[in-house]
């Protein structure tokens, strides 16, 4: 079947809202949040995939050799590091939310803010 | 909502979501029949025109430079925001004394000797990582973050005694701020230069040398010092809340 690298990407993201939903603690509905995220790496990634090509890297390859796409791989560097910065905030607000509120439950944050 | 109706409202929901996206992925072209054609211009170009072997790295500095410009900034912005938000509590709750960062380190004496080896180690690949971006994978990003974990290695083996000098930061927002303003100069160069943003102003060298790529590498080296400050002045925020933390409540 050759939509299934792409189908693979659909079910990383619903897994991620699956856990960012039922998520009980800040810290794992971030990390689920990077879940969700890192679906768009194995899409783009499956994307720009050519058969039997090798890497953009063409050190002591021709440049003519068959090589994937390395346009949706430059996407993905950029995607990689704005997940890193997300994650970042996304701590430090947990950080933030546990000296306000004292805990970690989504749940009762919305009841101490109500 | 209890819980449970959110979770069932969930499974319906994705299950959903995910009989549209697999409907649109059959859509695409087939796994392995990509047919962009400017990903392939590249490929051939990136070796002709800047001497270059990573393709990647010459979209990822050269041709998309705005591209990076942007993803460089959103990762400024963040460590400035991350900075923010946790300096404003720790104001509230630290007293200005500090000489507890100076407690005696309760890592072992092993841990300590593994920590001195693999910390110079790690240094050297995450220069050579930046150094070899235009020929090899990897390039500032990566060799940044490599770099910076090599710092917070003398951290973990060296537990609190680290603090004391990364905590002051000065040196650590100047080096991030530097990688940050490099890149727009880098920018800047190729419009002064050459009339456009981010044309390769510079000498791209030989095919394949250490030098080549004009921009490049220079690009390669501001991210990575910028990526390494930013991973420094991010993990070293987080530890100091740790810190904080330990002190507020004596366990």
């Amino acid at each position: 079947m050759s939509v299934y690298p792409y189908i693979v990407a659909g079910w990383i993201m619903v897994v991620g809202f699956f856990g960012i939903a039922r998520s009980r603690n800040l810290v794992h509905l971030i990390l689920c949040v990077s879940v969700v995220q890192s679906a768009t790496y194995v899409l783009l990634l499956a994307i720009g995939f050519r058969d039997h090509a090798t890497a953009p890297i063409f050190q002591g390859v021709a440049p003519t050799a068959r090589a994937v796409d390395p346009v949706v791989q430059s996407l993905t560097l950029t995607d990689v590091v704005v997940e890193a910065t997300v994650v970042a905030l996304l701590l430090a607000l947990a950080v933030d939310a546990v000296k306000r509120f004292g805990t970690l439950d989504p749940q009762d944050l919305r009841a101490l803010k109500g | 909502m209890t819980p449970r109706a959110r979770q069932t409202l969930m499974l319906v929901a994705g299950a959903g979501l995910l009989a549209f996206f697999v409907w649109g992925a059959v859509g695409l072209p087939d796994f392995g029949h990509y047919r962009g054609p400017y990903g392939l211009v590249i490929n051939h170009v990136a070796g002709s025109e800047r001497q270059v072997t990573n393709a990647v790295a010459s979209l990822v500095f050269d041709y998309r430079g705005y591209d990076t410009l942007g993803e460089e900034l959103i990762l400024f912005v963040s460590v400035v925001g991350v900075a923010t938000l946790l300096r404003e509590t720790r104001g509230e709750e630290l007293p200005a004394g500090r000489d507890d960062a100076t407690e005696v380190p309760d890592t072992s004496d092993a841990l300590r000797v593994f920590g001195v080896v693999v910390v110079g180690v790690t240094l050297l690949i995450g220069l050579y990582i930046v150094a070899h971006g235009n020929l090899t994978p990897g390039g500032g990003f990566q060799g940044g973050v490599i770099l910076g974990s090599a710092v917070l290695l003398v951290y973990l083996t060296g537990e609190l005694v680290m603090v004391r000098w990364v905590e002051p930061g000065t040196l650590l927002e100047i080096l991030h701020s530097a990688g940050a303003a490099g890149l727009v100069l880098l920018g800047l160069g190729g419009l002064i230069a050459g009339g456009a943003f981010f044309h390769n102003f510079l000498y791209t060298g030989t095919e394949g040398g250490i030098n080549s790529g004009g921009i490049i590498e220079l690009g390669n080296a501001t991210v990575g010092l910028e990526v390494m400050g930013a991973t420094i002045l991010m993990a070293s925020e987080l530890l100091e809340q740790l810190l904080v933390v330990r002190r507020g409540s004596p366990a």
